[in-house]
Parts: C-alpha cells; sequence; structure tokens
C-alpha cells in the first residue's frame, strides 16, 4: 500500500507535468494565444495601474535592475509592516512587533523565496502580517524567480538581444498561474477541512476538562500559495505537521502536488522554447531520476527505523515515528520530504531533525545539488547551467568548441556559470566553519554529537538554497543566526540569478551555428546521462567531507 | 549631442522604470496580502463554514469540546491516550523537541515511557507496544493513534471500566478510519472522538 500510494502520486505529476509545461511556455510565449481571451481583460487594468505603456523587450540588465528594484521596495514595505504589526489592523491576539535583527532575517526569507523561519507563527506574526507580509511574498517571491527563469530561457533560446519585458512576466506569472491556481487550491484545502477565519485563537474545555487555547486563523490560503510558490514557511511552527495546515493524506496529496507540479512543468515549457521537446525531456529525466534516488532512500531509512529505539524490545516495525504524524505514516513523510526539498519548498510535514541520519541525508543533499526539480524556476536554470557545463567538459574532451542549442560557450559564459556554481557550497561551508568557531553559532546546537555538525550544516545549505526548511532543533532566533542565514539567502539568490541572466544576455546575443553531423548532441539519453554524471560529481567533489563529518558518522555511532 | 541626448533618453525611461517597480508592488501587495486573503476568507466562510472554522466537536450537550483535528491530553488512565507531546497538546503553539536519533535524551525519555507503560498496562506483553504510541509527533498535536496503538489500550481500560474488552474492540474498529480514498495516508484513530463514544457508553 505505501508502494502504491507513491507511485500513484509521481504518475499524476507526470501526467500533469507536460500539458502545464505547454500551458506555462503559452503564457510566457509572448504570441497571441488563447490564454489571451481568459486573462487578457485582469491585465489591462493593471498594467493601466502601473503605467506600463508599451512592453518593450528588456536587455539583461534592464531585466535584472526591474527585477531587484522591485524586490526592494517589497521587502521596504513589509520590513515596516513587521516592524509595526501591533498597531496594525487584524490583529485579534495581540501579537507585538518583531525584533529587528528577526525582521531583517524574516523579509530577506521571504522575498528570496526561503520561507527560512526563525519565528513561531502562532506567537509572532499578526493575521495581517501574515497576510501583507507573508502570503504577499510568497506570491510575489515566486512571481519573480518564474520571470527570471523565463527571461533565462528566453535568452537561450531565442534570437535578438532582449529577454522580455519584466513587469509583463511579473504580472502574468500572477493572473494567469498563480492566483487562479492558489484559489482553486484554497477552496479545496478548505473543503477538506484546512481553516480560514480571521476569527482569534479559540478557547475551549476539553474532554478531561482542561483549558486548551487552539491557534487559528486564515490558514488556507496561506497554505495554498505556499506550496504553489514552493515557499514553505508555515502558518504554524510546525508548518504541515500542523494538524490545520495539513489534517488528512489527501490534503498531503494536494500540497505535495502543487509544490510539485510547476517545477516540474517547467522542463516542458523550456523544450517548446529551445522548439526541440526533446530537450525538455533530457531536464525532466536527469531530474526524476536523481529524485527517484533520494526517494528510495529516504522510504527505506526511515522506514527501517532507529536501530536505538528498535533495541529496546517494543513493536517498531511501522518505522521511525519520532517527529512523524500517524496519518502520513512513513510513505506520505518520506514522500513528503523528498519533493518538499526537491522543489526547494521548505515545508515539512514531518521534522527533518528526528528523521534518522540517512533519511536526513536526503534532504540536505538534495539541496546541495539543489537541481532536483528546484523551486520557482531556479532548479531548472540550475540545471541549464550543469548542462552548459557539461557540454564544455564534453568539448575539452574531444577537443571541439563547445555548444549548446546552436550557441558557442565561451570563457565569457563559463566565467559566470563558474561563478554561480561556486557560490553555493562558498556560502554554505564558510559560515558552517564560522559558526563552529564561535560560541554565538556553537552555542545554538542542541542535539550533541556528530548531529550537531549536521544542524549547522543544514540552516546554512536550506538558506543558500533558498529552501527554508530546517533542522529546527538548532536555538537560531539570535542576531547571530538572524543575520548570517539572511546574507545566505541573499546571496544564494541574487548572486546566481544576475550571473545566469548575464549568462542569458551574453548568449542571445551570439551568431548562430548551424548544427552538423559533428555537433555534441544535446538531446538523447546518453547527454542525460553526462548531466547527471556533472551534478552528481560536482556535488559530491564539494559536499562529500562534511557530510561524512554529519550524517553519515552519525549513522556509524547509532547502527 | 548625440550622446547627451541618449543619455537623457536612458535617464528618463530609467526614471520611469523605477516608477513602475514602485506602482507594481504597492498594487502586488493590495491584491495578493489583502485582496486574495480575505476573498479566500469570504468564500471560504461562505461554502465551508464548517471546516474554515477548525472543525469544532461538541458533547451531547453541545459545548463545543475542542476540534476534531487538534489532540488532547488524557490523563485519566480510563481514557485511550494519544501520541507523546513534548507541549502538553497545548494548541496556541506547535511543534516538538526535534531529537536527533542519537539524541540520549530522547533515549531516556522514551525508556521512562516504556516503564511507565509497564506499569499501567502490565497485561500486554512489552513486544505489542507499537513505536508510535511511545514517539513525540512532529506538532505535538497529532489527534491520531494506529488502530494497534488503541487495541493495546483495550485490557486496561477494560479491566478499569469494566466494560468487555469485545466491546471496547468493536468500538475502536468503529472509529478506525480508513486510508483517504482508500489509498492516501495510513490508517488511523481519532483519540478524541473514540474517547467521547467511550464517555457515552459509560454514561459519563
Amino acid at each position: 500500500m505505501d508502494l502504491l500510494q507513491i507511485v500513484i502520486v509521481i504518475g499524476i505529476l507526470v501526467l500533469i507535468a507536460r500539458p502545464l509545461g505547454h500551458y506555462v511556455y503559452h503564457v510566457f510565449s509572448n504570441e497571441s494565444n488563447r490564454t489571451d481571451r481568459l486573462f487578457g481583460w485582469a491585465e489591462k487594468p493593471i498594467y493601466a495601474l502601473i503605467g506600463l505603456k508599451h512592453r518593450a523587450g528588456m536587455g539583461w540588465k534592464r531585466y535584472a535592475l526591474s527585477f531587484i528594484v522591485t524586490n526592494f521596495v517589497l521587502v521596504a514595505v513589509s520590513y515596516v509592516l513587521l516592524r509595526a504589526q501591533s498597531g496594525l489592523p487584524l490583529n485579534p491576539n495581540g501579537i507585538g512587533n518583531m525584533e529587528p535583527t528577526l525582521v531583517l532575517n524574516t523579509v530577506i526569507s521571504f522575498i528570496t523565496n526561503t520561507n527560512l523561519q526563525h519565528y513561531s507563527g502562532e506567537t509572532g506574526l499578526s493575521y495581517f502580517s501574515q497576510m501583507a507580509v507573508i502570503m504577499m511574498m510568497m506570491f510575489t517571491s515566486a512571481a519573480t524567480g518564474f520571470s527570471v527563469a523565463v527571461a533565462f530561457v528566453r535568452g537561450i533560446t531565442s534570437k535578438g538581444k532582449t529577454l522580455g519585458n519584466f513587469f509583463e512576466d511579473f504580472v502574468k506569472a500572477h493572473t494567469r498561474i498563480f492566483f487562479p491556481l492558489a484559489i482553486l487550491v484554497t477552496l479545496a484545502l478548505v473543503a477538506l477541512q484546512v481553516p480560514q477565519t480571521l476569527d482569534p485563537t479559540l478557547s475551549v474545555t476539553t474532554l478531561g476538562g482542561a483549558a486548551q487555547q487552539i491557534a487559528i486563523g486564515p490558514v488556507a490560503s496561506l497554505e495554498s500559495i505556499k506550496h504553489l510558490g514552493t515557499n514553505g514557511g508555515g502558518f504554524f511552527g510546525a508548518n504541515s505537521a500542523h494538524p490545520f495546515e495539513n489534517p488528512n493524506g489527501l490534503t498531503n496529496v494536494i500540497e505535495i502536488l502543487s509544490m510539485w507540479a510547476l517545477p516540474a512543468a517547467l522542463p516542458f515549457m523550456y523544450g517548446r522554447f529551445a522548439k526541440s521537446r526533446k530537450h525538455g525531456w533530457v531536464i525532466f529525466s536527469a531530474m526524476m531520476t536523481l529524485f527517484l534516488v533520494f526517494l528510495v532512500v529516504s522510504y527505506t531509512a526511515e522506514k527501517s527505523g532507529n536501530p536505538a529505539l528498535n533495541a529496546l524490545g517494543i513493536d517498531a516495525s511501522q518505522g521511525s515515528m519520532e517527529g512523524k504524524e500517524v496519518r502520513f505514516g512513513i510513505a506520505q513523510s518520506a514522500l513528503f520530504t523528498t519533493v518538499t526539498t526537491a522543489a526547494t519548498t521548505g515545508t515539512v510535514n514531518n521534522m527533518h531533525d528526528t528523521l534518522t541520519p540517512l533519511g536526513g541525508l536526503v534532504p540536505l543533499g538534495e539541496m546541495m545539488l539543489n537541481v532536483v526539480f528546484g523551486g520557482k524556476g531556479v532548479g531548472l536554470v540550475n540545471m541549464l547551467m550543469y548542462a552548459m557545463l557539461a557540454v564544455f567538459i564534453c568539448g575539452l574532451m574531444v577537443g571541439r568548441t563547445p555548444e549548446f542549442l546552436g550557441r558557442k560557450i565561451e570563457p565569457r559564459e563559463m566565467k559566470l556559470i563558474a561563478i554561480a556554481i561556486l557560490a553555493h557550497p562558498f556560502i554554505i561551508l564558510a559560515p558552517t566553519a564560522i559558526a563552529f568557531l564561535t560560541e554565538l553559532g556553537k552555542g545554538s546546537i542542541t542535539n550533541p554529537g556528530f548531529h550537531g555538525i549536521s544542524q549547522v550544516l543544514y540552516e546554512y545549505t536550506s538558506s543558500a538554497a533558498n529552501n527554508g526548511s530546517g533542522f529546527e532543533g538548532l536555538a537560531d532566533n539570535t542576531p547571530f543566526w538572524n543575520i548570517t542565514t539572511g546574507l545566505v539567502m541573499f546571496f544564494g539568490r541574487y548572486i546566481s540569478m544576475i550571473a545566469l541572466l548575464a549568462v542569458a544576455g551574453s548568449l542571445a546575443r551570439k551568431q548562430w551555428v548551424p548544427e552538423t553531423i559533428g555537433t555534441f548532441r544535446t538531446d538523447n539519453a546518453l547527454f542525460t546521462f553526462l548531466l547527471i554524471g556533472t551534478v552528481l560529481l560536482i556535488g559530491a567533489l564539494t559536499f562529500l567531507p562534511v557530510i561524512v563529518l554529519g550524517p553519515v558518522a552519525e549513522h556509524l555511532t547509532i547502527r | 549631442m548625440n550622446a547627451i541626448a541618449h543619455d537623457e533618453q536612458n535617464r528618463r525611461s530609467g526614471g520611469s522604470m523605477l516608477w513602475i517597480a514602485l506602482r507594481v508592488s504597492i498594487l502586488f501587495i493590495v491584491l495578493c496580502g489583502i485582496v486574495y486573503p480575505l476573498v479566500s476568507t469570504g468564500l471560504a466562510q461562505l461554502l465551508f463554514p464548517h471546516q474554515a472554522n477548525g472543525s469544532l466537536l461538541k458533547d451531547k450537550e453541545g459545548r463545543v469540546i475542542g476540534s476534531e483535528l487538534i489532540g488532547q491530553s488524557f490523563a485519566d488512565p480510563r481514557y485511550f491516550q494519544g501520541r507523546v507531546s513534548s507541549i502538553d497538546y497545548k494548541a496556541e503553539a506547535s511543534g516538538s523537541n526535534n531529537y536527533a536519533p542519537s539524541n540520549p535524551d530522547m533515549l531516556a525519555r522514551t525508556k521512562e515511557s516504556i516503564a511507565q507503560w509497564q506499569k499501567d498496562n502490565p497485561d500486554v506483553p512489552l513486544d505489542r507496544l507499537p513505536i508510535a504510541l511511545i514517539t513525540n509527533s512532529g506538532s505535538g498535536l497529532d489527534p491520531h493513534i494506529t488502530p494497534q496503538s488503541a487495541l493495546v489500550q483495550v485490557p486496561r481500560i477494560s479491566k478499569l471500566t469494566g466494560v468487555p474488552a469485545a466491546e471496547l474492540e468493536s468500538l475502536v474498529s468503529a472509529y478506525t478510519e480508513n486510508r483517504d480514498l482508500g489509498i492516501f495516508g495510513d490508517k488511523r484513530v481519532n483519540v478524541l472522538k473514540l474517547n467521547l463514544a467511550l464517555n457515552e457508553k459509560l454514561g459519563l
């Protein structure tokens, strides 16, 4: 039964990913199509209100500047709202203002689509902040990521100097993708018992006669965009493990598919842009292969349980249930964990800190690679970057100038790609080392032994990959953690985005090279294999030592 | 001259870009942060009021005794008991200790739970005690236990209440919820609903 429910979910994903990818292509292709008739009426007043008169294409610098300025304004407004939340409307539970370093961490976290949370929603945010800051940034950061990914794909696949118009992409991502889907998923979740109300915390007298305060609020509307936008920040501290956020197996499946479908659809959108659907399949298959390997490890590790508990003579056949919910069991928990760190959502339906060492290695590894589907657009862009690297390495081996999609890959592109690839491990490993050198960092570790290494490593990996899940035991609401993870999230998002837009800008200007019999093919199974190899090679070279120190060492101690 | 005109044009369009960025930000703060959640709340309250307000449960006098989704603490050994909760089912917050599998505190807590269990349930062999019952749920508010976790409590409850074991077992199976659509998730028993039914049986 475990196997069947996992296979069915993956099956549904494979069925919807391709048509969804083609839909997304139509949304962003800027050729007239049926989606115009459905949504054009809603966009006209929006364009008028923001003063966008002609939607001229932008070069990469202008595109980058537009999205950075927009993100900056969103961050500035959000900062003010969080600092002043106690005096703003819709605060029935009387929540106080947030402390400055925590606000800084929170606004960076949400605008970078990370959703690392150093606060707890029940006690840290008013309903107004949950709506106007958290939900708002869940939409806008996802739309930003989506737009940048689309611009990148346009750059590497089309002739011309421009990458499209950021504001147009940003508006369309909302009106044609996120708004309609979010309303739909919200209503489905409410029907399946996720609350959606503005009433304050409930007070009840329990069956046992005790008083119980039950935190509640506009949960469903956050839950839907949290997954659709691969955001991952929970309404409550326990995130999607909380029964109000994720009350049953069906909501769990809806949440999994909500966060997985769009990232999985993007390779097919890319295939349409590249006018070669095979290229889409290459990327999708590489992602899916890596995903399945991770899923198998996660499920087997959790099902075989914690040896330390299994030795106590109890009935431990169910698997490792510490930190998991009965309604999900091992199958839906392992699947959720593998998807949430693949799609860099970072929502959790079980506590990752409590995962068995090898089970915990799965989310960590996926975030280190950061290409297994990936968050809004980022995964596709990263995977394409690895594709260019693979082409480059193969080119070196056979002594030909590397080409990708009919464009020569030259030193300028490789330098930018190297920056993007190396920034990721650097902003994980350097702060991890710094945290271990200082009492400020070390003092927050709550689990002794090798697991403490994993806790710190996980926090920075999750920040750099803009995932946002945590080994939540880490006592991370201190100025040291708020500021360092804030910086890591910031660089994790913007360095690679800007570097890759620059790659796209440079490729867009190049002469096309006609395809000949000697052209290295990038649309077949061999290339899929090479691509996976490149990803694993780079990942292993960078991260194996630290993985051995953390999860592997812990595994060996409790085995 | 040409260069100056070009510069001027650039600056002017740069200015308009900043202006658009500002306006687009404000508009989407209103649309995503205010219009969307309020419209969602309105629709949810209109279409599914029971679910939207937290799926509250009432006893037979009509008093609200909690939410069917939020677990409660049952100290009285005559009741079925839920899973370990480090926050003691205090639902104004949520979460757990986040103990690593190698954490000695977790091992100590589990051994303590086992000792307590053996004291309360001397008639049940230890190898029948399901792991789910003595582990902390992720949320600390898990409203469910596995069917097996309910069944192993039957001998204790039967002894303390005098209700025949067979009757309690059929109560457990009546309150065992199937996987969603028969496929997704795990089989489970809602502890609060089960205890509510037990209450009625005992005439409390």
